[in-house]
């Protein structure tokens, strides 16, 4: 990982670091915009509602800024790839259908979309044949099933297939 | 005494068949989850949370406490077999444990793991029976100021002691404070930054953090470091386990030093994993076979695992007796205790006696079942992990998914757990540490809450936390520890740090 062939490059480290330090920087920043704007003093009757978070957001503001100066002067971070190219493509792999998946569950219930991107995972990068894409997920939703609305009485989100079940 | 009659009150609440089959539960579902990658004591106990919301406390504890000592008892399994540490504080017992099964020795290796996890725990039990009651009793005397300089030694701990950049600590802690100012401030009723949404009126739940942080980023690091498992395989019968047990007591020195190096870094805050790489060092240096660790010797895995397991159990003595956890799983069971309505804290001793006995009396049972299980089982956990992370990966999600969902119905915290794997992924690679802001996050209200009052005792003077002997040093030793980086370097030592 550190001599990066070429085509595997993406970004160095130093600039994933350099990005997540001013991102913190920037929550900081907001929580003591806001904490300011709630009263971070002393009111007649104690310390006011911003008055603790205020402190943290300082805090908050100044580490960052100390891991943003070290970042700036890091010449080994600089030269380092964050992640190989083709590492990070299967990292993208996992999260943008996983990103899918929860607007699924969102759209047609947790059962349906789970059996979908379990299988559809395991179509597309296990490579299974449609009898296990079929039977794997199924089975797994069968049993978690199971354990929530039925032993745990715990009720998961549905849609209009478990309607049909009349669940 | 009276301990001794609590306790057996205790193990008349932990016998009921009810509770026995939870334990059961409890420990097959920890050493699976200990087992995945993925999956861990804290966001395993997390997920399964939600389900015990409908439980008597007690019951609940006894659940989830024996996830944890499954958890602990699975990262063995993955570390002798296929050298991949399941939980960060069995990263040691893969030195010793897997060259060990390479040499055909796996179930040795396996035995020696649990019977020392097994004496570990024990002995931390026995501590935490003798000195819990004292403990609370003592931490009754305190008041705001106490609590807030408790709080303070713990967090300062974990900057003075960490291993990387003490600011990345810092910053990771404060996102945690950050993150549990959110929502309303029960003090004065006003909301604190939720710029007018109502999703963020009722705050993060940790719960969620914890999940995405620990589970979801875990995933997107497995699948960037490939998903290939060959592990060896073990075969374990009544012999080899009577076998190594005979040659164990010869290791009676490394196990009793173990154990009081667990049983401090638990106690403090340092947790598992320090305990037990400093027991691994400690056990090399002093062993008269030292040169041969790391070649497969039965003494380098006895070390780390004996550390790591009465680290993890002693790590609940200062979270039942003072509402402050040692580890970041500690953090998650008394997130529970809070959602279960009861107060951490020295009451719990006087007011739910039966809990916390009960809890103490599972501590015993818990892992001597444990002990059992794994014994007997470790094929079939084994054969777990041998399911193709194709199959495995997509199935963790949707159970963190699940998870995330049911701790409050709510499909945004779904969201919020896949923001906070992005973030654990980035935290991980960049070295930023997770525990400390799993721990801000929980402890968050009450710090505050304890400083503030603390701050109107004193009108806003920050005297109050040195204005007596028993505060003062409290917070005279989290200054220590907060500036150890700094002493330690003028004193001279070059004492290994630990990481938290």
């Amino acid at each position: 990982m550190d001599n990066p062939v070429d085509g595997e490059k993406t970004v160095s480290t130093r600039s994933v670091e350099i990005g997540v330090a001013l991102l913190i920087f920037a929550l900081g920043a907001i929580e003591m915009w806001d904490s300011w704007r709630l009263g971070a003093g002393w009111a007649s009757d104690g310390p006011q509602s911003g008055y603790f978070p205020f402190r943290i957001g300082a805090i908050l503001c100044g580490s960052s800024l100390i891991i943003l100066f070290r970042a700036f002067r890091d010449e080994q971070a600089a030269a380092k790839n964050f992640v190989p190219k083709s590492q990070f493509r299967q990292v993208m792999h996992v999260l943008l259908p996983s990103l899918f998946y929860v607007f699924l569950i969102w759209a047609i219930g947790i059962y349906v979309a789970s059996i979908l991107y379990i299988g559809a995972f395991m179509r597309i990068i296990g490579r299974y044949g449609w009898g296990m894409v079929c039977a794997v997920p199924i089975c797994v939703m069968a049993v978690l099933f199971m354990m929530f609305e039925v032993w745990f009485l715990v009720p998961l989100p549905k849609g209009p297939i478990e309607e049909l079940f009349g669940y | 005494m009276e301990e001794i009659v609590s306790l057996f009150h205790g193990f008349g609440v932990v016998v009921q068949p009810f509770n026995i089959l939870l334990m059961l539960v409890g420990i097959v579902l920890g050493v699976l989850i200990g087992v995945l990658p993925g999956l861990g004591g804290a966001n395993g106990v997390a997920i399964l949370l939600p389900l015990t919301f409908s439980m008597s406390p007690t019951s609940a504890i006894i659940m989830l406490s024996c996830i944890y000592w499954g958890a602990l008892f699975g990262g063995a399994i993955t570390s002798v077999l296929f050298n991949i540490p399941g939980e960060p504080w069995s990263v040691a017992t893969t030195f010793d444990g897997h060259p060990l099964a390479k040499q055909g020795r796996a179930g040795e290796a396996l035995t020696a793991a649990f019977t020392s996890s097994f004496v570990g725990a024990f002995v931390a039990v026995v501590m935490i029976t003798f000195l819990a009651p004292l403990v609370a009793k003592f931490a009754l005397k305190f008041g705001p100021p106490e609590y807030f300089a408790v709080q303070l030694l713990t967090f300062c701990s974990f900057i003075g002691m960490s291993k990387g950049n003490a600011f990345k600590t810092l910053a990771a802690m404060m996102l945690g404070f950050a993150l549990a100012a959110i929502g309303l401030d029960t003090v004065t009723g006003q909301l604190r930054m939720t710029f007018g949404t109502a999703v963020l009126l009722k705050g993060f739940d940790f719960l969620i953090a914890v999940i995405g942080l620990f589970g979801i980023g875990e995933i997107l690091l497995t699948m960037e470091e490939g998903l290939e498992f060959r592990g060896h395989t073990a075969r374990l019968n009544t012999r080899v386990v009577l076998d190594t047990w005979k040659a164990l007591p010869k290791y009676w020195l490394t196990s009793i030093r173990s154990c009081l190096i667990g049983c401090w870094m638990g106690i403090t805050p340092g947790g598992a994993t320090p305990a037990s790489f400093m027991s691994y060092g400690l056990a090399k240096r002093f062993s008269k076979d030292g040169n041969k660790f790391g070649q497969g010797q039965v003494e380098g895995v006895v070390a780390p695992e004996t550390a790591a397991h009465a680290a993890g159990t002693s790590a609940l003595l200062p979270m039942i007796t003072l509402g402050i956890p040692g580890s970041p799983t500690a953090a998650v069971l008394l997130g529970g205790l809070l959602i279960w309505g009861l107060q951490p804290g020295p009451l719990l001793f006087v007011e739910q006696k039966d809990f916390v006995w009960g809890l103490i009396a599972s501590m015993y049972v818990g892992n001597l079942v444990g002990l059992i299980i794994v014994l007997t089982c470790v094929p079939y956990f084994a054969a777990v992990l041998r399911i193709p992370f194709s199959i495995m990966g997509p199935v963790i999600l949707v159970i963190c998914a699940i998870g995330a969902y049911t701790v409050h119905n709510s499909m945004f915290d779904v969201w919020m757990m896949m923001v906070f794997g992005v973030v654990g992924y980035l935290f991980k690679k960049l070295n930023y540490p997770i525990a400390p802001l799993v721990l801000a996050l929980v402890l968050g209200d009450m710090a505050e809450t304890s400083f503030r009052q603390s701050m109107l005792a004193s009108s806003g003077s920050l005297g109050i936390f040195f204005s007596n002997w028993l505060v003062g040093s409290i917070s005279g030793l989290a200054l220590i520890l907060l500036f150890w980086p700094i002493l330690s370097r003028f004193l001279g030592g070059n004492k290994e740090p630990a990481k938290a």
